[in-house]
């Protein structure tokens, strides 16, 4: 039995420099507007990234991007060194699970099965559930805890445990990367705290390279080990949390007044607002 | 850290079991590297649909001025009657449940089809202005056929071809209009909307100057119709459904990812744009097939699916189960026209009467709210 759940072992782990997905002098562009241009970034083996920015930088699209469900009229996105356009969409299904923004499960759908539909890529015709699907579905289950819940309807679940019944499913789809869209959209704080726990116990237990939309900086700050701060479809500063998020970039990026101050609970910066700008 | 996995299925192999992680009603069955999960109720609701189409099917050959028993009629359908019955059963009367049975399973497959991918149950041939195509086809075969010599071809081509030939054509506009580096489920029964209203205008306006005559034939067809239908109909059809019913029900996995939405889709792994296109074109190529042998018998594609959906559980249509429903159906709906009724009623205006209480019902009675 193959062990896909288990992403941390030393020979995937293996180099922490090596770049996984990269965006090279990529522009985004709906019809005739361009949302994202000339934007580079790597992504590097094991890195957990948070992408911020205000409202309409373009953050959620170049996740699009990077995620190929969306084509650059010019520059690439690389998977591995390859062009990610121009690979098979299975197979880029099986290295790169994706979380849409709100994603919608058919009525009726029960948590179990929305789960085993991780396995898309990995089954065909005659293979459409063998033990290893059925291995690694139960074992999703089990560790975001929802296997209790693995026969009740995803509409009849609360929304934070809909948020995990999909983390769920792109944790069966045994990806090595995740592009997550704002996962806590919705969600009461506590809620929002659980789902970002849950994908850092991703990132620290399996050893998978996130990368996540997130509104809250804060809670950005304190989960994610690099931050991006975007606008205007630019990539205006990118490093760790301290590097990025300070009262000049907020004033910049955000046109907000606010002071910084370390997080009494785990040190990373934490966002005080006095107000807008401008 | 690469621990075996917790709480996996027993590794010892029986080669029925049922999974852990599923709802209960289903069983995994694995012979060498071949798998599926086979759910029982997808497997009973089609075959008691089966059981009761083989019955209704023989009561509706049976009866008539010659009455004709069951056991006598499935006698002589496997080749084992006598002459005059044999006359009658296989050259008189069974050509007209054929076609009726063929007609919606076709049907019922493709509403199913449409609404899985559309993911909206109000998605069918009907709404979408396919069938409505066929009827613009098919009048102006029978009212412009005196005419100009464009009625005057149509009518050569004949109501079925000309309807045929609708059909395709509102259906390839309907997948062309909505087609956006992608067909949009709601864009699509948009689209199709505005398609049927151009049609029904077409055709209004085909039978407001029409001659009364004419006016009435069309009529009749534009109702859904099973009368007079011989092995001419039930034959290219039977042909037609050979080649599009497996490749329709292949469909299945590519839907089940389909209806999670576009972008949720592309991440499993699907090839998004030559899966929709394979799947609308052969979901319009059912409905066509249908709609040329029989007229548009509406309401079945809309309402089967989610009669069939309710019946057999799951989160979609399931295709076979909605194809043999369409089936029973529209072999009911014929025969009670033909023997209930006291005057003789086309087949399509009975599917509705008797569909749509039934969905009202099921509606009613269950707990599944109407996304």
């Amino acid at each position: 039995m193959t062990d896909v759940l288990h992403r941390g072992s030393p020979a995937t782990t293996g180099d922490p420099a090596r770049v996984r997905l990269a965006a090279d002098s990529v522009r985004l562009a709906y019809d005739e507007r361009v949302v994202v241009d000339d934007l580079d970034l790597e992504l590097t083996e094991g890195s957990f990234t948070a992408i911020v920015g205000p409202n309409g930088c373009g953050k959620s699209t170049l996740l699009r991007a990077l995620g190929r469900l969306m084509r650059p009229t010019s520059g690439r996105v690389l998977l591995d060194g390859r062009e990610i356009a121009r690979t098979p969409t299975r197979e880029v299904a099986k290295v790169l699970g994706l979380l849409p923004q709100a994603p919608v499960a058919p009525e009726g759908l029960t948590v179990a099965d929305l789960v085993a539909r991780g396995r898309h890529p990995h089954q065909n015709w005659l293979r459409q559930w063998s033990r290893d699907d059925e291995a690694v579905v139960a074992e999703a289950l089990e560790w975001t805890d929802m296997a209790g819940l693995g026969d009740r309807p995803v509409d009849a679940l609360s929304g934070g445990q809909r948020q995990r019944a999909w983390i769920s499913m792109a944790l069966a789809q045994g990806t090595d990367l995740l592009l997550l869209d704002e996962p806590t959209t919705y969600l009461d704080l506590s809620h929002q705290i659980d789902v970002l726990e849950l994908v850092g116990r991703l990132h620290a237990e399996r050893g998978r390279t996130v990368v996540v939309v997130l509104h809250d900086l804060n809670l950005a700050a304190r989960y994610a080990q690099r931050l991006v701060a975007m606008k205007d479809g630019a990539l205006v500063a990118s490093g760790t949390p301290a590097e990025v998020l300070t009262e000049q970039l907020l004033a910049d990026v955000f046109d907000l007044d606010a002071r910084i101050l370390p997080d009494p609970v785990t040190g990373t910066p934490m966002v005080v607002p006095v107000r807008r700008l401008r | 850290m690469s621990a075996g996995p917790v709480g996996t299925a027993p590794v010892s192999a029986p080669a029925l079991e049922r999974p852990v992680t599923g709802p209960r009603g289903r069983t995994a069955v694995r012979v060498g590297p071949v798998s599926v999960v086979l759910r029982w109720r997808h497997l009973l609701v089609p075959l008691v649909a089966l059981v009761v189409l083989v019955l209704v099917s023989a009561v509706s050959i049976g009866r008539g001025d010659y009455p004709i028993g069951i056991p006598d009629v499935l006698r002589t359908v496997v080749g084992l009657g006598d002459g005059p019955q044999e006359f009658i059963v296989l050259r008189l009367r069974a050509p007209r449940v054929v076609v009726g049975l063929l007609v919606g399973l076709a049907l019922g497959v493709a509403g199913a089809v449409f609404q899985t991918f559309a993911r909206n149950p109000l998605a069918a041939p009907d709404t979408l202005g396919i069938t409505m195509g066929a009827s613009v086809g098919a009048v102006a075969a029978i009212v412009l056929s005196g005419g100009t010599s464009a009625g005057a071809l149509l009518g050569g081509l004949g109501i079925p071809l000309a309807a045929l030939l609708g059909a395709l054509v509102t259906g390839l506009l309907l997948f062309l209009l909505a087609w956006r580096a992608g067909v949009d489920g709601y864009r699509l029964v948009l689209v199709g909307i505005a398609l049927w209203s151009m049609g029904a205008a077409l055709v209004d306006w085909m039978l407001t100057n029409a001659e009364i005559y004419d006016a009435a034939s069309a009529y009749v067809w534009i109702t859904g119709s099973l009368n007079a239908r011989t092995w001419d109909q039930a034959v290219p059809l039977a042909v037609a459904l050979a080649v599009l019913l497996p490749l329709a029900l292949a469909t299945g996995r590519a839907l089940s990812v389909m209806q999670f939405g576009d972008d949720t889709a592309r991440g499993l792994g699907l090839r998004l744009a030559g899966a929709q296109a394979a799947v609308v074109l052969l979901a319009v190529g059912l409905t066509a097939a249908a709609v040329a042998a029989a007229g548009p018998i509406t309401f079945v594609a809309l309402v089967v699916p989610q009669i069939a959906v309710r019946l057999a559980g799951g989160s979609r249509p399931p295709l076979l189960a909605s194809g043999l429903l369409g089936a029973v159906l529209v072999v009911t709906a014929d025969l009670v026209t033909r023997t209930v009724l006291p005057t003789a009623l086309p087949v399509g205006i009975l599917t509705a009467v008797i569909g749509a209480p039934y969905l009202l019902w099921l509606l009613v009675r269950g707990r599944r709210q109407l996304t």
